[in-house]
C-alpha cells in the first residue's frame, strides 16, 4: 500500500479542468519533487492532496497508516504573516494543535515536542523572538518546525525557498534532505528548480501539457527533460 | 484647580446619588475586556471592518425592534446581528461580491434603513419617543447609560462572560486559524467552524457595547487596544494580555472623566484610547521594536 496514491486526477477551478489524467504515488521515505511551469497547477495539486480543495474527478487514496488531515504543510508566506506579532515558540507549538483533540490546551508533551523541533532546526536562540523580525530563511525554518510538530510522517512544501538568497536556499535544501534521510519523513516539494529536483529527489512529477511521473533516473532518460529549459542547475554548497 | 475639585465632587456625588453608575462601570469593564480580546484577532485577520459593519447592522436591527414595540429589544437585535455576522463572513470567503463591498453594502444599507424606519414610524405615530435623541444615543452611546437597570447589567455581564470563556477555551485554535488558515485546515482543524464562532462572538460584543459607546464607536473599542499593544509587544499572548489591560484602564479612566466633566461616555473613552495609542506608538518607535 502506498502512502498516497492518486489515480486519474482532474484538477481545476469552477468546473474547468486545468490538469487531467494525473496518476502518481508516494511511498514512505520518498522525496517527490513536483515541477512544471507557472500556472500548470502545482499549488492546486498540493491543496488537493491536503484536502483543502476537492478534485473534479479521480481519487486520492491514503494508506500505510496515513490519514487525511495528517500532513505537515509548509505553505507560501501570506500577507497576514508579514506583520504578525507571534513568538517563534508560539508558532511552532501551534503545529501540535491537531494532536490536542478535544483538549483546549497544550500539554507538557506537546511543549516538549515543540522544543525538540526548535532545537533540531537550530532555532534555540530565536525561541522568544518575534516572527516578523526574522530573516526569510529563519522564518521558513520556523514553519518547517511547525510542520514537523504536526507530523513526522510526511511534509508538503510549497516552494520553500521562494525569495531566499542562494546561500540560505542551499542550506534550506540541505535541511530538508537531512530530515528526509534521518527521520525517514516523506517529502513532497513543489519547486521551480529542476536542478534541485535532480539533485535531491527520488521521484519526479512533471506536470504540464505532457505530464511525467517516475523515478529520477527514468526522468533523466526521458526526452521531457530536454524540452525543459534546463541549465545544469547544480547547487553550490 | 477649582474646576478639577468641582469635577471630583461631581464624580463622588454621582456615585452616591446613582448606585447604577457602579453597574455601568462594571459593565463597561466587561465590555472593554471582551472587545479587546477579540480585537487582536480581528485586526490580524483583516476583519476590522466586519466589526464596523456589524455595528451599523445592530443600529438598523435596534430601530427595527424599537418600532415594532419590543419592550426589551436586546434579544432581537442580538439575533439579527448574529445572522448578518455569519452572512458577512460567508460572503468574505467565497463570493461574487467581494468582501469589502459586501460589508459596505450591508452596513450602509442598515444604517439608512434603520433611520428611515424610525422616521416613518414617527410620522405614523407608531413611535412616540424622542426621535433625534434616541438616534443620537444609539449612534454615539446613551447619556443615560449610567442609569442602566440591574437586569440589563446582568444580561451584559453574562454575555461578556460567555465571550471571555469561549475565547480562553478556543485560544489556541484562534491563534492557529489567525496565523495560518491553510495550515490549520490541512492538519485537521476546521477553520470555518472557528471563523463562524468568531463571527458570533463579535456580534455579541457589538450588541452589548452598543448602549455603552454607541454603534458608531464600537470598532474603536475593538481595534485601538489591539493596535496599541501590537506597537510594543511581540508575541500573540503578550499582545492579547496587554490589550486587555490597556482597554480596561482606558475604559475606566474615560468613564470617570466623562462623569467628572459631564461628557458622553463613549466618545470620552475613545479619546482616551486614541491618546493611549499615540503613547504606545511613540514607545514602539523609540524601542525600535516595530518595523
Amino acid at each position: 500500500m502506498h502512502q498516497i496514491e492518486c489515480n486519474n486526477l482532474v484538477l481545476g477551478y469552477d468546473g474547468k479542468p486545468i490538469l487531467s489524467g494525473l496518476s502518481f504515488f508516494v511511498d514512505k521515505g520518498n522525496y517527490l519533487c513536483i515541477v512544471g511551469e507557472n500556472g500548470s497547477g502545482k499549488s492546486t495539486l498540493m491543496k488537493t492532496i491536503l484536502g483543502l480543495k476537492s478534485p473534479l474527478s479521480g481519487e486520492i487514496k491514503f494508506g500505510d497508516g496515513l490519514k487525511v488531515k495528517q500532513i505537515g504543510y509548509l505553505p507560501q508566506q501570506t500577507e497576514i504573516q508579514k506583520d504578525f506579532p507571534a513568538s517563534v515558540y508560539e508558532i511552532v507549538l501551534s503545529g501540535c494543535l491537531s494532536k490536542c483533540g478535544l483538549n483546549p490546551f497544550y500539554t507538557a508533551k506537546h511543549k516538549e515536542l515543540a522544543n525538540k523541533h526548535i532545537n533540531e532546526l537550530g532555532l534555540d536562540n530565536l525561541k522568544k523572538r518575534c516572527y516578523r523580525e526574522l530573516s526569510g530563511g529563519q522564518q521558513q525554518r520556523v514553519l518547517l518546525a511547525r510542520a514537523l510538530c504536526a507530523t513526522e510522517e510526511i511534509i508538503l512544501l510549497d516552494e520553500p525557498v521562494a525569495g531566499l538568497d542562494p546561500k540560505v536556499t542551499s542550506q534550506m535544501y540541505n535541511l530538508i534532505d537531512k530530515i528526509n534521510k534521518s527521520k525517514h519523513t516523506t517529502v513532497i516539494m513543489i519547486s521551480h528548480d529542476i536542478g534541485v529536483a535532480i539533485k535531491y529527489a527520488t521521484h519526479i512529477l512533471h506536470i504540464g501539457k505532457q505530464s511525467f511521473f517516475g523515478t529520477k533516473e527514468e526522468y533523466l532518460n526521458s526526452d521531457l527533460l530536454n524540452k525543459f529549459d534546463f541549465k545544469g542547475g547544480e547547487i553550490s554548497e | 484647580m477649582n474646576s478639577f475639585s468641582a469635577a471630583i465632587t461631581q464624580l463622588i456625588d454621582t456615585f452616591e446619588a446613582f448606585p447604577t453608575v457602579t453597574y455601568a462601570l462594571i459593565v463597561g469593564i466587561f465590555i472593554a475586556v471582551c472587545s479587546s480580546l477579540l480585537g487582536v484577532t480581528l485586526v490580524l485577520k483583516r476583519f476590522s471592518f466586519i466589526g464596523d459593519g456589524l455595528s451599523h447592522v445592530a443600529f438598523g436591527a435596534m430601530t427595527f425592534a424599537t418600532v415594532l414595540g419590543f419592550l426589551d429589544n436586546t434579544y432581537i437585535t442580538l439575533g439579527l446581528t448574529i445572522f448578518f455576522a455569519v452572512l458577512l463572513l460567508r460572503t468574505n470567503q467565497n463570493a461574487k461580491i467581494k468582501g469589502d463591498a459586501a460589508i459596505a453594502m450591508i452596513s450602509v444599507g442598515s444604517l439608512a434603513l434603520g433611520y428611515l424606519i424610525i422616521n416613518i414610524a414617527t410620522k405614523l405615530n407608531i413611535y412616540t419617543g424622542n426621535l433625534s435623541g434616541d438616534v443620537c444615543s444609539t449612534l454615539f452611546g446613551s447619556m443615560a447609560f449610567t442609569l442602566i437597570q440591574r437586569n440589563e447589567a446582568i444580561l451584559c455581564i453574562v454575555l461578556s462572560l460567555i465571550v471571555i470563556l469561549a475565547f480562553i477555551f478556543l485560544y489556541n485554535k484562534i491563534f492557529a486559524i489567525t496565523f495560518d488558515e491553510d495550515f490549520a485546515n490541512a492538519t485537521g482543524t476546521n477553520a470555518n467552524t472557528y471563523n463562524l464562532i468568531l463571527a458570533i462572538l463579535i456580534a455579541i460584543i457589538v450588541v452589548i457595547s452598543m448602549k455603552f459607546v454607541g454603534s458608531l464607536l464600537i470598532s474603536a473599542l475593538v481595534i485601538f487596544p489591539a493596535l496599541s499593544a501590537m506597537r510594543i509587544f511581540k508575541s500573540f499572548f503578550s499582545v492579547t494580555v496587554f490589550s486587555v489591560i490597556l482597554s480596561t484602564f482606558c475604559t475606566t479612566l474615560g468613564f470617570i472623566l466623562s462623569i467628572m466633566y459631564s461628557t458622553p461616555a463613549g466618545s470620552t473613552i475613545v479619546a482616551v484610547d486614541i491618546i493611549a495609542f499615540s503613547v504606545c506608538f511613540v514607545i514602539g518607535k523609540l524601542a525600535g521594536g516595530n518595523k
